[in-house]
């Protein structure tokens, strides 16, 4: 399963807004449902998710177990310099997840 | 989920069949020029999600299906693009002209099995199990670089027999609710099942990311929630008859543009 899916603008101007979408391959399985013979399937899902700009974190979000399958989140954040969107997922059983994306500001 | 969602279908589709009994069927295949894709029977936001490729959690299989197209795999070391080179140019159109004719299998065979004709016979590796993430990813992935082309299966008489296979399949009234797929699709597509709208048995999105299994499957998949919606003993994934089924299903929608990997609820 490819990880994520990442849209950052390549290039923008100095000071303008720009919109940033993530996708994270997670089954985001809730703790709530049981197997057809009563099971209890344990929760597995993503819990954290932080999006750091040249070192800064921009935006970061806490999530829950009715979020759906491979979440998607998209926000706002402001084109100040040249240089490097890190995101990271991290969630239940270890998983994590790191991506990079370039901006050239002009 | 999927279970209480095929307990849910058979319930509905129990109302239908009591439905149906009620009223007098007039047989009919839709007029090509009334067909309309699921894509047009769908919500806003869900149309939104196939519309934005940066959106459509599809893509996650898409990629990963561009990583094992150039990734060398089996006792030959070969990678797909090794022969077949960039997908872009050399599988252009392939999905639309599948489930397609074999000559040494003598039947049409539907596009996941002619990817594992190459996997075993070219990279002498094991054949991908239908419904894994590999084999849907790969489906995926070549489905794409046929995405807006016009469906165009060959029908000729090799072909022929198998088409009317599928289409005797499909007006075939079966299962415990006795219900053909024509009944829904061709002659009650306009209505709705408990709110969901019934559409028109459009195959030409596959694979594609359904919300309701949170996940990418094949048409298969689908024809199999069709199947036990209407409590009939599902085929076997790339059994004769769904191959016969998906032949026809393609042939019906022939001209229509393939929408590889859609969004459905
Ligand atoms: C060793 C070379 C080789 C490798 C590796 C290979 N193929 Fe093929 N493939 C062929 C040849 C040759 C044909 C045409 C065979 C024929 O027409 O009988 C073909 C045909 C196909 C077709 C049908 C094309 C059409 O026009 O109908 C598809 C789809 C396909 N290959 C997909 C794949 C995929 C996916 C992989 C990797 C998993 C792959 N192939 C690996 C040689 C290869
Ligand atoms: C009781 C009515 C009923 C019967 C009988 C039925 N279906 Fe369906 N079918 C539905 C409904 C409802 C949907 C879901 C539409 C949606 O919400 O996407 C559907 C969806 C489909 C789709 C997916 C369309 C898309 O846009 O992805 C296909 C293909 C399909 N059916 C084929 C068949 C075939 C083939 C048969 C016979 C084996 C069959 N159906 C029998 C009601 C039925």
């Amino acid at each position: 399963m490819a990880r994520a899916l990442i849209t950052v603008p390549a290039s923008a101007r100095h000071g303008e807004i720009i919109e940033i979408k993530a996708i994270v391959g997670h089954p985001m399985e809730p703790g709530f449902r049981r197997t057809q013979l009563g099971t209890l399937i344990p929760r597995d899902i993503v819990t954290q998710f932080a999006c750091t700009y040249n070192g800064v974190e921009v935006f970061s979000a806490d999530l829950y177990p009715a979020i759906s399958a491979n979440p998607y989140l998209a926000f706002f954040t402001v084109a100040t310099e040249s240089g490097t969107l890190v995101f990271n997922w991290i969630g239940d059983n270890g998983f994590s997840v790191t991506e990079s994306a370039a901006i050239a500001v002009t | 989920m999927s279970a209480s969602g095929d307990r849910r279908a058979a319930v509905l589709a129990l109302f239908l069949a009591a439905m149906l009994s009620a009223i007098p069927i007039s047989a009919g295949e839709i007029p090509l020029a009334l067909r309309r894709s699921g894509y047009d029977f769908m919500s806003r936001e869900t149309r939104a999600m196939q519309d934005d490729d940066s959106v459509n959690p599809a893509m996650l299989w898409v990629k990963d299906g561009e990583a094992l197209w150039n990734a060398r795999a089996g006792s030959a070391d070969r990678a797909c693009s090794d022969c077949h080179g960039d997908a872009r140019q050399s599988m252009k159109g392939v999905a639309a002209r599948y489930p397609a004719y074999d000559p040494a299998k003598r039947r049409p065979v539907n596009l996941a099995q002619r990817i594992n004709i190459c996997r075993s016979e070219r990279q002498h590796a094991p054949a991908l199990a239908y419904e894994s993430a590999n084999l849907l990813a790969l489906a995926a992935y070549l489905g794409l670089q046929s995405r807006g082309l016009p469906i165009a299966v060959a029908i000729d008489e090799r072909t022929r027999p198998f088409l009317e296979a599928g289409r005797e399949i499909f007006n075939r009234r079966q299962g415990q609710l006795n219900l053909s797929c024509a009944q829904c699709h061709d002659e009650h597509w306009d209505k709705k099942l408990a709110g969901n709208p019934i559409t028109q048995a459009d195959p030409g999105g596959y694979p594609l990311y359904r919300l309701e299994w949170q996940g990418l499957g094949s048409l298969e998949r689908r024809l199999r929630n069709c199947l036990s919606g209407t409590r009939t003993q599902a085929y076997a994934y790339g059994s004769p008859e769904f191959v016969d089924l998906e032949l026809f299903l393609m042939w019906r929608w022939r001209g229509m543009k393939v929408e590889t990997p859609a969004v459905r609820p």
